[in-house]
């Protein structure tokens, strides 16, 4: 390894969960932390760590260029993005890779192709992978035509747009021709372009992704997949690997797919490739590609009994892949839940502010990954994650029943945190069968 | 949604139990910002200090460039820090052959340039950001520096 000192670029429980694996690998380790972040666990735990700026992420996380400054003056060969921030940042990337440092992700113009949704769609559909049904409509006949290949419902969006802006739903014929009078309009009016997008919706999804890895030399392998399925507003609460209830043909399939695409982009380093299951159809379409590590990569880490972290530095390093795609075999059932600080009494706003009680249960296959410590203070500015809670057992119910323990047992004072919600979804009947699909959650909550 | 008086208590429990000298919590509701010691005595009670400097982030909008280093009430009496308002690389001087913009013992206005820091080659003038006389160095040249470090002591005038 040529990497001797990592600055990371990053706070929270992957701040820690990085430094950890530098200590293990024998590497110095940097964190730039915020103002605020001054005490952080992070921060104690790394060998060195800088302010950055203010308390803002804007002035702080988010500065490519005060991170890769931060980086060389305190004599990083490497950088480590962890996830959200700049974890995706093409900017990042590049910046570093100019100023001889080592980027530990894939190259900029990877991120670059693989963020840019339509782009990533054109490739996946180029490598033959199966995408959602869409394409662009100039009249409404064409939309009744889409509709009448692929069936209801429907979704309508401006071609030009993003962000969910002006999407509309069609049920039917009725609706189809209602909404595309509405969005026609309503594209033109935000984007200046009437041009529309139209898409069948899955309703019965599950989301299922493929950790991939790929080497500098041409090497890609896959570690599986995890079901992320059990979400609210888009953001994933309960992760595990393997996905249950998931067809041998349809799992390998998948699998496959998900190295296909890794190697028609040319990714490098850490990714995951996700896609959603249509269950109804046994069928599945791609979705996107992250370029980073994920919250929930423990899970994987878990069944397979290796350091996803130290795998990514390996890669960095210029390493060829130690592992061949024979040698992979997962072991048991990993169940993830993230313990965030928000607040049920109110609609899970976040719920900032000092924890003045946190003590993780040690049981056998629990792992907890967190920053929070009696005393620690989340502060207003930053994802609400505290903690996550990882069991591993050598069946799915064994790991619920883990989880379940430790969800009980663990003790969490100060602040409000959705721990309740999550006993709840691993104690739920349809959770446990293993049959829950991504709005399976809203709708029990309503 | 109304701020409540307990809800208002436990902001400040949270600022009296935590290390922060500021807060600042925006929400589509309502925008707070509370800073503590801005109107305390400063360091020695009833001592000539002039007032500690007010706290510099309530300006609604960001500002480009810091136009001073904040200077917080120093830890030595009678005395206060110019503090880096950026993690870079600190120079004393505006090139090799240059002497340092300041030295121990130099008068500084508040608008006086005191040491440049450079951010991945964009070089920024710091400016003395109070009025006094440079009575120590606390930083070295060409090492980086971290945002808040201190970097030089100043007596302010009046003092």
């Amino acid at each position: 390894m040529t990497i001797a000192r990592l600055f990371i670029a990053n706070r929270g429980e992957i701040a820690v969960r990085i430094v950890r694996t530098c200590r293990e690998l024998g590497i110095e380790s940097v964190v730039g932390v915020s103002a605020v972040d001054r005490d952080s666990l992070a921060a104690q735990l790394a060998d060195r760590a800088v302010v950055l700026g203010p308390a803002h992420a804007s002035e702080s996380y988010l500065r490519v260029d005060t991170n890769v400054a931060a980086a060389l003056g305190t004599g990083c060969d490497a950088i480590h993005p962890g996830y959200g921030f700049l974890a995706e940042s093409p900017a990042l990337a590049s910046a570093a890779t100019a100023a001889g440092l080592r980027f530990v992700g894939p190259p900029a113009e990877v991120i670059a192709a693989a963020g840019d949704k339509l782009q990533a769609r054109a490739r996946a559909q180029g490598a033959g992978l199966p995408v959602v049904p869409g394409r662009e409509i100039a009249t409404l006949a064409q939309a009744e035509e889409f509709a009448g290949e692929h069936g209801y419902p429907v979704l309508l969006k401006a071609a030009a747009g993003g962000g969910g802006r002006g999407i509309k739903l069609a049920g039917d014929l009725e609706q189809l021709r209602l909404g595309h009078a509405l969005a026609r309009a309503e594209a033109g009016a935000a984007f200046g372009d009437e041009r529309l997008y139209i898409e069948r919706l899955i309703t019965t999804a599950r989301h299922i992704e493929v950790q991939i890895a790929a080497d500098e030399h041409g090497g890609v392998i896959q570690f599986g997949e995890r079901d992320c399925s059990t979400q609210r507003r888009y953001q994933k609460l309960v992760e595990e690997a393997p996905a249950p209830r998931l067809a041998p043909e349809l799992r390998a399939a998948l699998l496959a797919a998900g190295v296909t695409f890794a190697r028609a982009i040319g990714y490098r380093n850490l990714g995951t490739v996700e896609f959603v299951v249509d269950v109804a159809a046994g069928s599945f379409h791609f979705l996107e590609c992250n370029c980073r590590i994920q919250v929930e990569h423990p899970v994987t880490e878990a069944v397979y009994g290796l350091d996803l972290v130290a795998l990514q530095l390996a890669i960095a390093d210029g390493q060829p892949l130690a592992l061949t795609q024979e040698e992979l075999a997962p072991h048991g059932h990993a169940v993830e839940c993230r313990l965030v600080a928000e607040d049920p009494a109110r609609d899970f706003a976040p719920s900032p502010g000092r924890v003045t009680r946190f003590a993780a249960p040690e049981l056998p296959g629990l792992r907890v990954d967190t920053h929070c410590r009696d005393g620690t203070l989340i502060p207003p500015f930053y994802d609400s994650l505290m903690a996550k809670l990882i069991a591993h057992a050598p069946d799915r119910g064994g790991a619920l029943a883990t989880m379940g323990q430790a969800l009980a047992l663990l003790e969490v004072e100060g602040v409000a945190t959705n721990r309740e919600l999550l006993a709840r979804i691993v104690g739920d009947p349809r959770f446990i069968a293993g049959d829950v699909s991504t709005t399976w959650l809203a709708e029990a909550l309503a | 949604m109304a701020l409540s008086d307990d809800d208002v208590r436990e902001i400040l429990r949270i600022i009296d139990s935590s290390q922060l000298d500021e807060l600042t919590i925006e929400t589509p509701a309502f925008s707070l910002h509370v800073s503590r010691g801005a109107t305390a005595p400063g360091p020695g009670g009833a001592s000539p200090n002039p007032p500690p400097a007010p706290a510099p982030t309530t300006a609604p909008a960001p500002t480009p460039e810091p136009a001073a280093a904040p200077t917080p009430p120093s830890t030595l009496a009678g005395t206060r820090e110019i503090v880096a308002p950026m993690l870079g690389t600190f120079y004393r001087t505006e090139s090799p052959s240059h002497p340092p913009f300041v030295e121990v013992g130099d008068g500084v206005r508040d608008d006086t340039v005191v040491c440049l820091i450079e951010v991945m080659k964009l070089m920024n003038h710091i400016q003395a950001g109070v009025a006094g006389t440079i009575v120590e160095v606390l930083a070295q040249s060409g090492e980086l520096v971290e945002f808040g470090q201190p970097l030089f002591r100043v007596a302010p005038d009046g003092a």
